[in-house]
């Protein structure tokens, strides 16, 4: 293969600047969000005793699921040898990153008492799964930041293979423990669940995907580098399967709830009559998260288009958002059985679905984790040379490229008789 | 007498262990005997046994003490304001027979809420009283989710009026401490049991679990009583009789 150069973006135009204003001003909304909350305490959101995690939860959750999922596209490169994804994997382990910074910062400015940080970073009950992603989220930094040195330095990279095995496990013990937030919640119908795990590794491997395709094609066009059809293509193809791995994973999860009587409830309110819950389900998470995309990934008639393309990974983060959304929201709102088998009512909404608004501060707080993950990415990618020049299919995969062009002359030979 | 090397620093371990665990031996048997100062012990099991029977319906007399001497205030928010205990009236849907109780923290053995708690702000007392450290607390909320009788609340907004007894504070969760400024004095009741029984309804009995003097231990040897959530296996220090 062709020697790959990497260098910094130039990020003198208007638009550099633009795009950091922009970054920035959904910084600071959250920061104000933010302290608007810990002013006033959360009655200000849409929160209560019954929806203890609201949309900043939503948004932190997903970013810190694409974080570890953005990771893959290295992890592709090093783990598993494929020499295409090797100029891929420097700004895959940036994106890994920055969201992972974004999906925690929304976390800690979600606390009641974020000015307690060190708290949690100096007493740890090592039987909660929370004290566990302290470390495996601290860990990530540390691993990831080692792994883009050993990338980016050429003496090195010989060893990249074995940072970049360590970093891949690591990531995969890292959303088990993520999943685990929900999959260990013993009371709750909607979670308590093994595959929880499973499922959120799945996700991540999406919706990382998902944000690494949008991100490289922009950064691509926007920059003027040429970006070919032999990455995007296989990149877009991949998130397809992993698309439809989604979906598998929540079909066996709700196959396996609906096939027991005790969670029967929580199934019929999630898919038939929750409302606005059974439509975030069908319409966000399965339809324009799963269904749409696939059509759009896998019917020729959109096969190479960038922009389709593009749609298609936007609907899958979207799609993904939903998926959070129903998993944490939906989740809290149906209610826990206090008497199993009798109907209960209190003045604490014992037995009702609970009531839940996001509220203007929790979503600023929430998109100022994707502003702070986005903001990182583009200040890291001038300051230090994360992007290939070029990614032409002549410089990353000069057998496809050799092989468009006989196509091409096949046809034009076609054509010509 | 001679002593060989071995036998020397055998007995010189013995030596500096006996005088290092000596103190430690004494304080336990100090400790038994329950003077107000000495520290907690595994003694002691805390709970409550709750009669649905005698508990009557649109009665919330102890969810009105219990709220006045922790200084549970009521911002007339029922969505977020904290509720340590509550009045919840349960109906079999096949039966239609219908009763009152009131559910609090449950005071597990093994509570999911000291379980993932990140900071261990959750925590149990060694006398089964399970308690939140406002100090450590960092408002994750986590606790809440695992609860599965909901007996935790998250503080919202700003209180004041806090009695010196039951310390809170904005962005922290709280739940029912089974009245442990009052165990810890020693009065041998709860605010909930104490209004429970002015009331003339004595459906609350507070006492010692492992004490098998006590009423309560009496009454769980010798009537069928149920943990709500048995399934769950959390081995709860309130115990209810008559669901």
């Amino acid at each position: 293969m062709t020697k790959i150069h990497y260098s910094t973006i130039d990020g003198r135009g208007l638009g550099f600047l633009a795009l950091l204003g922009l970054f920035g001003a959904m910084i600071l909304g959250g920061l104000g969000a933010s302290y608007y909350m810990e002013h006033n305490g959360h009655i200000v959101t849409g929160m209560t005793n019954q929806i203890v995690w609201g949309t900043p939860h939503v948004f932190a959750v997903f970013l810190i699921v694409a974080a570890s999922g953005a990771l893959n596209v290295a992890s592709i490169a090093s783990v598993f040898g494929r020499a295409m994804y090797k100029p891929l994997g420097r700004l895959s382990g940036l994106l890994a990153l920055t969201l992972l910074a974004g999906g925690l910062a929304v976390l800690v400015l979600d606390l009641g008492r974020p000015d307690r940080l060190i708290v949690a970073m100096t007493y740890y009950n090592f039987k909660s799964i929370f004290a566990w992603n302290i470390f495996l989220y601290v860990g990530f930094f540390g691993v990831v930041i080692v792994y883009l040195w050993f990338m980016m330095e050429h003496r090195f990279n010989r060893f990249s293979k074995q940072i970049g095995l360590f970093a891949f496990v690591w990531r995969l013990v890292l959303t088990t423990g993520t999943g685990s937030i929900f999959g260990f919640l013993v009371a709750r119908h909607a979670y308590d669940a093994a595959i929880m795990a499973p499922m959120f590794i799945i996700m991540s491997f999406a919706f990382g995907l998902a944000i690494y395709l949008l991100v490289l094609m922009a950064a691509y066009r926007w920059t003027g580098r040429p970006l070919g059809d032999a990455v995007v293509t296989r990149l877009k193809n991949l998130l397809g399967v992993f698309v439809a791995a989604v979906l598998y994973f929540v079909m066996v999860y709700h196959l396996t709830n609906l096939y027991a009587t005790q969670h029967h409830g929580i199934e019929r309110f999630i898919l038939l009559d929750g409302g606005v819950y059974t439509q975030v389900f069908w319409i966000g998470q399965i339809l324009i998260g799963g269904i749409v995309p696939l059509l759009i990934f896998f019917t020729p008639l959109f096969g190479r288009s960038r922009f389709m393309t593009a749609v298609g990974a936007s609907l899958v983060v979207a799609g993904g958002l939903a998926q959070v959304y129903t998993i944490i929201i939906a989740g809290q709102v149906f209610p826990m059985d206090l008497l199993p088998g009798m109907q209960v009512s209190s003045s604490f909404s014992d037995g009702q679905f609970a009531q839940y608004t996001p509220s203007l501060p929790e979503l600023v707080l929430g998109v100022s984790g994707i502003g702070i993950a986005l903001a990182l990415t583009t200040f890291a990618l001038k300051a230090l040379p994360f992007l290939p020049d070029s990614l032409s299919d002549d410089l990353v995969d000069p057998h496809a490229a050799s092989r468009a062009k006989a196509e091409t002359a096949v046809e034009a030979e076609a054509a010509g008789a | 007498m001679s002593l060989s090397r071995r036998e020397f620093l055998g007995a010189g371990t013995a030596a500096v262990a006996g005088t290092a665990l000596a103190p430690g031996v004494r304080l336990i048997e100090l400790a038994a005997a329950r003077r107000p100062e000495d520290a907690v012990t595994a003694k002691q099991r805390w709970g409550l046994l709750i009669d649905t029977g005698k508990c009557s319906e649109g009665c919330t007399a102890c969810v009105e003490a219990c709220h006045e001497e922790n200084g549970v205030t009521d911002h007339g928010k029922p969505l977020t304001d904290a509720q340590w205990i509550r009045k919840v009236e349960a109906r079999d849907p096949q039966t239609g027979y219908a009763h009152s109780l009131p559910v609090m923290c449950l005071h597990c053995e093994t509570p999911p809420c000291v379980d993932v708690c990140p900071t261990g702000a959750s925590f149990r007392r060694v006398d089964g009283i399970v308690l939140v450290d406002k100090h450590i607390c960092i408002g994750c909320r986590y606790c809440m989710m695992a609860c599965p009788y909901k007996a935790r609340s998250f503080i919202h907004e700003n209180i004041t009026d806090q009695k010196p007894d039951a310390p809170r504070g904005k962005g922290t969760v709280e739940s029912c401490t089974l009245c442990v400024h009052k165990v810890d004095r020693g009065d041998g009741t709860t605010a909930c049991a104490e209004a429970c029984k002015e009331d003339g309804h004595q459906a609350i009995v507070f006492g010692d679990l492992n004490d098998s003097q006590s009423e309560i231990a009496r009454r769980l040897k010798s009537e069928s009583s149920v943990q709500l959530r048995a399934d769950l296996n959390l081995n709860t220090g309130v115990r209810y009789q008559g669901l």
